[in-house]
């Protein structure tokens, strides 16, 4: 049996995943973006005042909040297929500073001072989503959408030129992994027991982003690695008191000289030209 | 009390603007976002503060700020830029994040996370003129920030390095086949963006005396804000849309409460983004200097 130390961890692990596999899922399409803490905290806040305020069982109370964040999510897809690579990093980094302004003047949720009263998120209930999801990324990854999505990723013009709809895939991904960031943040809050604006900073949507990085872009199964090991790893390092943040950074930055394409890229010669193209903005 | 918005929103702005034009420098030039420049600002303002703390006259302190906040960029641009060209732009944009997380933690074990005042730097007179009240440290502010950007726009226009700054900038590969040497326009650049960086965060310190080490992200993201609405890696653009940002802030914590303007300020950028995402002065596809 595990202690309760490790089941925390465990279960942390499980919704990181879920939230990297929200990052994961635009940069599928070749968008990066910076403002997934948003949708994380619709998710959350969405559910928790389903399950606190109007005594909504979770399950349904998840798939709530989930939805709403994916309304939001494509919303917020369909002005982002104007823009491209950096352009759209910034976009959406200020589309996360915005949501959490929203909440920061919210009353109904606490505003700055939080919510609390929620609970009930369970390690079985988190991975059996990670299980879902993860069987859904397979599925994917094996069928004709999954190649579309791969097409846009490469090449985006010759993707439409072949016939597909562009708008549809890249919107599509933005409210999917909207969606997971939303169903992310509500079993966060169920699990935390409490939250507050600050919560959904823009660091936190670059966590999500570093997940996926140290995966690899180009896997959804990498991501899973790359949640647990920025999961654990930041425990293990507890010796580091204070300097962890310098530490992940100076991790993240020396990541990146030596492996710019993540830990375990799918073809790790063939992506960089096509990607070059694809995101370059 | 209007007017007197618009003086305070100018004073606010010429800092935004200063951050904007060290953002607007790198992408124009290069293409890419240094989102360390945020970081970069910061301890140039913490450098500041360590100097006027003892006793060095503002004077004097606010060149070796920004000379130390140049040098700063330089060490960024080694390790997160340079091992990283050829990659697309998002790449160096996550290692300039690793960087800003290094910094700012790095500030935090040092300095403390919390707030620190300045010392009174600069002898205060209030000017009156009419209704509005404008202090000798609003017009040092302003007066550093207009010779700074004249300096700028002279160094980029008439000095062989701004000239090779300006064709890196139009096309990199036929400026190197030109002869235009890159590594020295690389140094320049990132050095000249992070000087900029620094006297904005001296002036920061200025202006509100207080600073910590989170202004980097309070503060320095409101640069990219004013650049992406200037026309991102336009200068004069983020020169002109620094001021436009600073009395938007100014005027939406005067009349809709203080809560909301950092909704005003990122509800512009992504109006901007959306309407005209070339910005107020950019060109369309690529920004030039």
């Amino acid at each position: 049996m595990l202690s309760d130390y490790h089941q925390t961890l465990l279960l942390l692990t499980g919704i990181n995943v879920l939230l990297g596999w929200s990052a994961y899922l635009p940069l599928a399409t070749g968008q990066l973006s910076l403002g997934n803490a948003g949708f994380m905290a619709v998710g959350a806040y969405a559910s928790s005042l389903l399950t606190v305020q109007w005594q909504w069982a979770l399950l349904p109370a998840l798939l709530a909040g989930a939805a709403l964040a994916a309304i939001l999510g494509v919303l917020v897809g369909f002005p982002a297929l104007r823009l491209h690579g950096i352009y759209l990093a910034i976009a959406t980094l200020g589309f996360g500073e915005i949501v959490r302004t929203f909440f920061l003047n919210f009353d109904l949720t606490g505003g700055p001072m939080g919510m609390r009263g929620m609970s009930g998120a369970t390690l079985g209930m988190v991975w059996a989503w990670v299980l879902v999801c993860a069987v859904g990324f397979f599925a994917l990854g094996h069928s004709r959408l999954g190649l579309s999505l791969d097409a846009v990723h490469d090449d985006e013009v010759a993707a439409e030129m072949v016939g597909l709809n562009i708008t549809a895939l890249k919107v599509g991904a933005f409210g999917v992994a909207a969606a997971l960031a939303g169903l992310g943040g509500g079993l966060y809050a169920h699990h935390i027991l409490f939250i507050e604006p600050g919560t959904f900073n823009f660091m936190e949507s670059i966590i999500m982003v570093l997940f996926v990085l140290l995966g690899g872009m180009r896997t959804f199964w990498g991501t899973v690695i790359g949640a647990a090991v920025f999961t654990i790893l930041p425990d293990l390092l507890r010796f580091l008191h204070s300097w962890r943040g310098a530490f992940f950074g100076a991790l993240l930055v020396f990541l990146l000289i030596v492996r710019p394409w993540g830990l375990l890229p799918r073809e790790t010669l063939r992506i960089p030209m096509r990607w070059l193209a694809g995101v370059g903005g | 009390m209007f007017v007197q918005q618009l003086v305070n929103g100018l004073m606010l702005g010429s800092s935004y603007g200063l951050i904007g034009v060290a953002f607007a420098l790198i992408l124009g030039i290069f293409d890419m976002l240094n989102i360390a420049i945020g970081e970069v600002f910061m301890l140039g303002a913490f450098c500041g503060l360590v100097l006027v703390t003892h006793g060095v006259p503002f004077v004097a302190a606010l060149p070796m700020a920004m000379v130390f906040a140049g040098l700063v960029n330089l060490v960024i641009e080694r390790f997160a830029f340079r091992p990283l060209r050829g990659t697309p732009p998002v790449i160096p944009l996550l290692s300039s994040i690793g960087f800003s997380m290094l910094l700012t933690d790095t500030a935090t074990n040092i300095w403390g996370s919390e707030r620190t005042q300045f010392p009174p730097s600069v002898h205060v007179v209030n000017f009156e003129i009419g209704p509005i009240l404008i202090t000798s440290v609003q017009i040092v502010i302003l007066g550093v920030a207009v010779l700074l950007m004249v300096v700028l726009q002279l160094l980029l226009q008439r000095t062989k390095i701004g000239r090779g700054m300006r064709a890196v900038a139009e096309n990199a590969l036929t400026a190197s086949i030109l002869g235009v040497d890159s590594r020295r326009i690389i140094v320049a650049t990132f050095f000249l963006s992070g000087a900029l960086a620094g006297a904005a965060g001296m002036l920061v310190g200025l202006t509100f005396s207080v600073i910590s080490p989170f202004i980097g992200i309070e503060i320095g993201l409101k640069g990219v804000v004013a650049m992406v609405v200037g026309g991102a890696g336009n200068i004069q653009g983020a020169m002109l849309a620094g001021p436009i940002l600073g009395i938007a802030e100014v005027l939406s914590v005067a009349y809709l409460g203080a809560a909301h303007r950092d909704v005003v300020v990122y509800g512009l950028l992504i109006l901007v983004l959306i309407v005209r995402p070339a910005g107020l002065l950019g060109a369309v596809e690529r920004a030039r200097l």
